[in-house]
């Protein structure tokens, strides 16, 4: 029996390049992030005016799994339970804690934005990227000091084999200074030997090498 | 009142990043939330704070809320009864 938990499609952003399944699909490289993430919303031809009110961790890892989810043909067969989404991230939602910090450090001029303290907590990002998706399965969100492979492949395995997970969005996304990290993998049981194994080495190597 | 939507409604399209719509495309009369531009809870409470910071009106009950942010005309007429 070939089947195995396989990577069978990855989305890679980083430096204003976004690269799927090893190709390039999009850059803007001269933009700052709010421009290529505008530009690349608009290269997908999203219609969905919520992605405007995302902080930055969450378009970027919103845009990678729309990258990823342009084929619709990888979620079709399952069921919303069966979905999950794991994420790893360094500096977390630091970038938003800045801005709301920022925002009430004058006390003469109170005015904390709901809308940014809502996004201090980092696994929003993988909440708008369920309610998009109707993904209903098993989600987390871990902080890692950096990159870090095994931990997060290693639990996504366990899901896979031992729960009802068929289908899950593993990755690594992390923004801080303007400066976007993001690996977003689609994992699922495959018997195509073309597709890499998630293995805790190949996981890494697409995030080293890409 | 005319004067006063115009700037209230530039205000909400800027305080709720409202991308690609200008106040030409906001109804003074449509609601705001469910239908007409589909606004949810956080940005009922962006609503609040625009009312708090640009206005100095506080909302004093969820009940008047729904009332006061039914439509741009709504707030509108809040805003002038405070004033």
């Amino acid at each position: 029996m070939l089947e195995k938990n396989r990577i069978t499609s990855y989305c890679r952003i980083k430096n204003h390049l976004v690269h799927l399944n090893g190709k390039l699909a999009f850059s803007a490289v001269n933009a700052n992030f709010t421009t290529f993430s505008k530009e690349a919303y608009r290269h997908l031809g999203l219609n969905y005016l919520k992605f405007f009110k995302m902080d930055n961790l969450s378009k970027l890892a919103f845009l990678g799994a729309e990258f990823i989810f342009q084929d619709e043909k990888l979620i079709d067969n399952y069921a919303p339970e069966e979905i999950a989404v794991c994420f790893c991230s360094s500096a977390s939602s630091l970038d938003t804690d800045r801005k709301h910090a920022d925002s009430i450090r004058d006390r003469a001029n109170y005015f904390p934005s709901p809308s940014v303290f809502v996004y201090t907590l980092p696994n929003i990002m993988l909440g708008e990227i369920c309610i998009r998706n109707n993904f209903k399965g098993e989600n987390a969100c871990f902080i890692q000091e950096v990159f870090e492979s095994e931990f997060s492949s290693n639990l996504v395995a366990s899901w896979m084999d031992e729960t009802k997970c068929k289908g899950c969005l593993l990755g690594y996304i992390d923004f801080e200074f303007e400066k976007e990290d993001a690996l977003l993998c689609w994992i699922e049981k495959s018997e195509n030997t073309q597709f890499p194994e998630l293995t805790n080495e190949n996981y890494k190597n697409l995030y080293l090498n890409n | 009142m005319s004067q006063l939507a115009e700037e209230l409604k530039t205000e909400i399209i800027k305080a709720l990043n409202l991308e690609g719509v200008s106040p030409a495309d906001i109804d003074n009369d449509a609601p705001l939330f469910g239908e007409g531009l589909g606004l949810d809870s956080i940005d009922a409470l962006e609503l609040i704070v625009l009312l708090d910071k640009n206005y100095g009106i506080k909302i004093d009950s969820a009940a008047d809320g729904k009332a006061v942010f039914h439509s741009v005309s709504s707030m509108v007429a809040y805003i002038e009864s405070k004033k």
